[in-house]
């Protein structure tokens, strides 16, 4: 028997288009509201009387990884993670996404539906609806696989005011969890460099981690994951749009063993290398100990560290303590990291 | 014992630091053979921490860095060719030619693949036996024996479309000419402790024979930099030039005769270019006849890939020549910086991860 | 330069050894190195193991290290009292 892949026709809206809707996507992701199959989602955003219960948020963006499968992951569950991560960055708790699948022809029906369903175990995990989807298929000439697009919109707690650019100078800065685990489990997965690693990625709906942040502290000051560039980028954005410095000392920063070595073996830096369940907070001095105790009350800041402070000097730039005690500049990522020789 | 983290001790490094600052009578002109010195140096606030007693000069010790444009339009023309696939180390992707870069050529539908070893490409040669694979052979004496390793083995496996592009350079004639050259004054020289534990640090002995300039071989870590740094101080101290091997869990005197062996069985001296310094006698790696079969530079004839009407680097006022040389900074020159920086880098320097250029622009960053 | 790491040989097979750090492994070739035995480091350079590390070295190393350690230590102390160092 041959594997059933994806066809031009999947994407054509004819009786190939349904039979996919149906077999796939609405077997795993399926709700009234995406089981009516109507061209626009209707949305609640008020309690039973009517009240707005916070501020809405919006965000997009794409998924293009590759592999699509990796340690720890895959492109499904990066996809809902991303968009829930990026409005919890703003203190907002998920209410509904969209979801836009591009497939190449060719692409076996089997993995389709391994995103897929890994898509619904990771929405209802974090507990976010999927209330409308689209799919287009493109010819294989056009390039490889299957790209994600999702767009998420939730609400933000009302008196919560989290800003990239509301760092102020006495500010303690957070980190929350060993940085540069997913980065390095794609890149020793691909072809050519052949590592065997027990590295996986860190993807992870961090919105359950931080609705427990805001409980113990309302006012968070900045929140931000660190995802593509790594820390050393997040840090320097951060301190760009604030117009402060930051000090932070390399050696409290959690790196897990095993980053480090493959770290070392490719030549990068894992202070460049891209996190998908982390975040960087900032708070005032006085917020920051109950902070930290509730990060890493939760899973997904058990290894939360303080990792520097906030400073009126050098505004827009990170100042990096060494590990020799040295003080040098952290810049921001240039290019994309790639695996070097010398 | 893990041979990295214990050479990264603070206590350690103060210590030696201030051991150094005590030795040193005047300000003393070291030159960095190594990118990977440079990088370490820049990475670890070492130069800060010496400065104003050592003053550090990056060398051309960054094998992308001195590659010429011409033989990366030459590696460009050669991934233009169909039916042809362009295996590298990640380092040359980004490296500006005259006119492109191999990702440029990439994203115009070259084949283009990075691999982590010489075996990978080979490896690929034998899986794809109907297309043609060119291992662009980059790299100082460290990396040259592998890449002979893969030539010998393709060679007893009868593995016919797996070629290499040999841009190998050798690092003492480097070093020779830029001492001859004599446009820098150099108290001590820091030698490369990768280079050293294939070729032996007797390869060096010529430092304080012939020119009366103190060496110290060193690792990677920066205990293993600042102790070759102490020892030099000293050495400059009692005037007493000699070749010290501070990297001695690696460094022999003799070196790896076994690697030397075969990259001898595989290689001949051949003149280069670098990127510059001018062409260099005996200073390159060419493939022996008994592997003229494999030899990239035989097997095609690629049309020249230059037509496009940009400025070359150096037509646009870029001083990396003068920064391989030791002759100038990477802040003197007027490109630093501004058009030219890491993410749009127009210089070699400032591509490589070790390139003076990038090592300055990304951690030598003023603090004010 | 070349990047060249330090990897912990784990087991052998003709030319070719399973080496390790920190859980990460990958296969590299002995053909420069036919002397490393297992357990031994090897400096690892573009999947090749270019030089077997040398333990007796490196420990006396480490000891001349270790003195400079405790002189590093007691600068920290004297800095420490005239000023106290910012950071978290």
């Amino acid at each position: 028997m041959t594997e059933e892949s994806v066809l031009l026709a999947h994407g054509g809206g004819g009786i190939l288009g349904h039979d996919l809707i149906e077999r796939v996507f609405l077997k795993h992701l399926g709700n009234p509201v995406l089981n009516a199959l109507e061209d626009a989602a209707l949305i609640e955003l008020t309690d039973e009387r009517g009240q707005m219960v916070g501020q809405p948020a919006l965000t997009t963006d794409s998924y293009v990884v590759q592999p699509i499968f990796f340690p720890g992951g895959d492109i499904g569950k990066l996809a809902v993670c991303g968009t829930v991560n990026d409005l919890a960055m703003r203190g907002a708790q998920p209410v509904c996404m969209s979801v836009g699948f591009i497939l190449t022809e060719g692409l076996p029906l089997s993995d389709l539906e391994r995103v897929v369903a890994s898509m619904a175990a990771t929405a209802q995990f974090a507990g976010v609806r999927i209330l409308a989807g689209d799919t287009k298929v493109l010819e294989r000439s056009s390039g490889d696989g299957l790209f994600i697009n999702t767009t998420g919109i939730g609400l933000v707690p009302p008196g919560v005011q989290i800003s990239a650019s509301a760092a102020r100078p006495g500010d303690v800065v957070m980190v929350s969890g060993a940085v540069g685990d997913h980065g390095l489990a794609i890149m020793t997965q691909r072809e050519g460099l052949r590592f065997d690693s027990p590295l996986r990625s860190d993807c992870a709906p961090l919105n359950l981690l931080v609705r427990v942040m805001i409980e113990a502290c309302p006012g968070i000051h900045v929140l931000r994951d660190p995802t593509r560039g790594g820390l050393a980028t997040t840090l320097n954005e951060l301190a760009a749009r604030s117009g402060v410095g930051f000090e932070i000392v390399e050696a409290s920063v959690p790196v897990h063993e095993p980053v480090r070595a493959a770290s070392e073996l490719l030549g990068l830096d894992p202070l460049y290398v891209a996190n998908e369940g982390k975040l960087v907070a900032i708070v005032e001095e006085d917020d920051a100990d109950a902070l930290l105790r509730a990060m890493r009350s939760h899973p997904f800041g058990r290894e939360a560290a303080i990792i520097g402070r906030v400073v009126a000097e050098h505004p827009g730039r990170v100042v990096l303590r060494t590990l020799l005690g040295t003080r040098r500049v952290l810049d921001m990522l240039a290019g994309e990291q790639l695996p070097r020789i010398c | 014992m893990r041979y990295t983290d214990e050479y990264r001790n603070p206590d350690a490094a103060r210590g030696l630091v201030a051991t150094i600052r005590g030795r040193v009578a005047r300000p003393i002109r070291i030159m960095e053979f190594c990118g990977g010195h440079t990088r370490a140096i820049m990475r670890y606030g070492i130069r800060q921490a010496l400065s104003p007693h050592l003053h550090m000069l990056s060398g051309p010790g960054c094998p992308v860095c001195v590659t010429p444009d011409g033989e990366i339009d030459y590696a460009i023309a050669l991934a233009h060719l169909p039916g042809v696939t362009v295996a590298t180390f990640g380092d040359m992707i980004r490296v500006p030619g005259s006119r492109s870069s191999l990702q440029e050529a990439r994203a115009a539908g070259a084949d283009v693949q990075i691999v982590y070893s010489a075996l990978d490409a080979l490896e690929r040669a034998r899986r794809e036996p109907g297309r043609s694979i060119v291992m662009l052979g980059i790299g100082f004496e460290t990396t040259a024996p592998g890449v002979a390793a893969s030539l010998v083995e393709a060679r007893e496996l009868g593995i016919g479309n797996y070629f290499v592009y040999s841009m190998h350079k050798l690092t003492p004639p480097a070093m020779r000419a830029i001492l001859d050259a004599g446009e820098v004054r150099l108290d001590a020289i820091l030698g490369p402790g990768h280079v050293t534990t294939i070729i032996g640090a007797n390869a060096w002995s010529f430092l304080a024979q012939d020119y009366r300039i103190p060496c110290a071989v060193s690792g990677f870590e920066p205990l293993d930099i600042l102790r070759a740094l102490s020892m030099l101080a000293d050495a400059v101290w009692n005037g007493n030039p000699q070749v010290a091997n501070a990297y001695p869990r690696s460094v022999t005197s003799q070196g790896n005769t076994k690697a030397q062996l075969l990259m001898k069985d595989v290689f001949e001296t051949c003149a280069v270019a670098w990127r510059g310094l001018g062409e260099i006698p005996s200073s390159g790696l060419k493939l022996r006849q008994e592997y003229a079969a494999h030899d990239a530079r035989l097997a095609f004839d690629p049309p020249s890939a230059a037509t496009a009407a940009t400025l070359t680097p150096a037509e646009r006022g870029c001083r990396c020549g003068e920064v391989l040389r030791g002759v100038a900074e990477p802040p003197e020159c007027p490109l630093f910086g501004g058009v030219c920086t890491p993410a749009r880098p127009i210089g070699a320097c400032m591509v490589s991860a070790e390139g003076s250029c990038a090592a300055h622009y990304r951690y030598g960053g003023s603090l004010d | 330069m070349c990047l060249a790491v330090p990897l912990r040989v784990k087991s052998i097979d003709g030319t070719v050894a399973e080496v390790e750090l920190s859980g990460v492994s990958r296969r590299v070739s002995l053909i420069l190195t036919p002397e490393a035995g297992v357990g031994d480091y090897v400096l690892v350079h573009t999947g090749f193991a270019i030089g077997v590390l040398d333990e007796e070295e490196a420990q006396q190393t480490l000891a001349l290290l270790a003195e400079l350690e405790e002189a590093g230590r007691r600068l920290d102390e004297e800095e420490q009292e005239s000023h106290k160092v910012p950071g978290a």
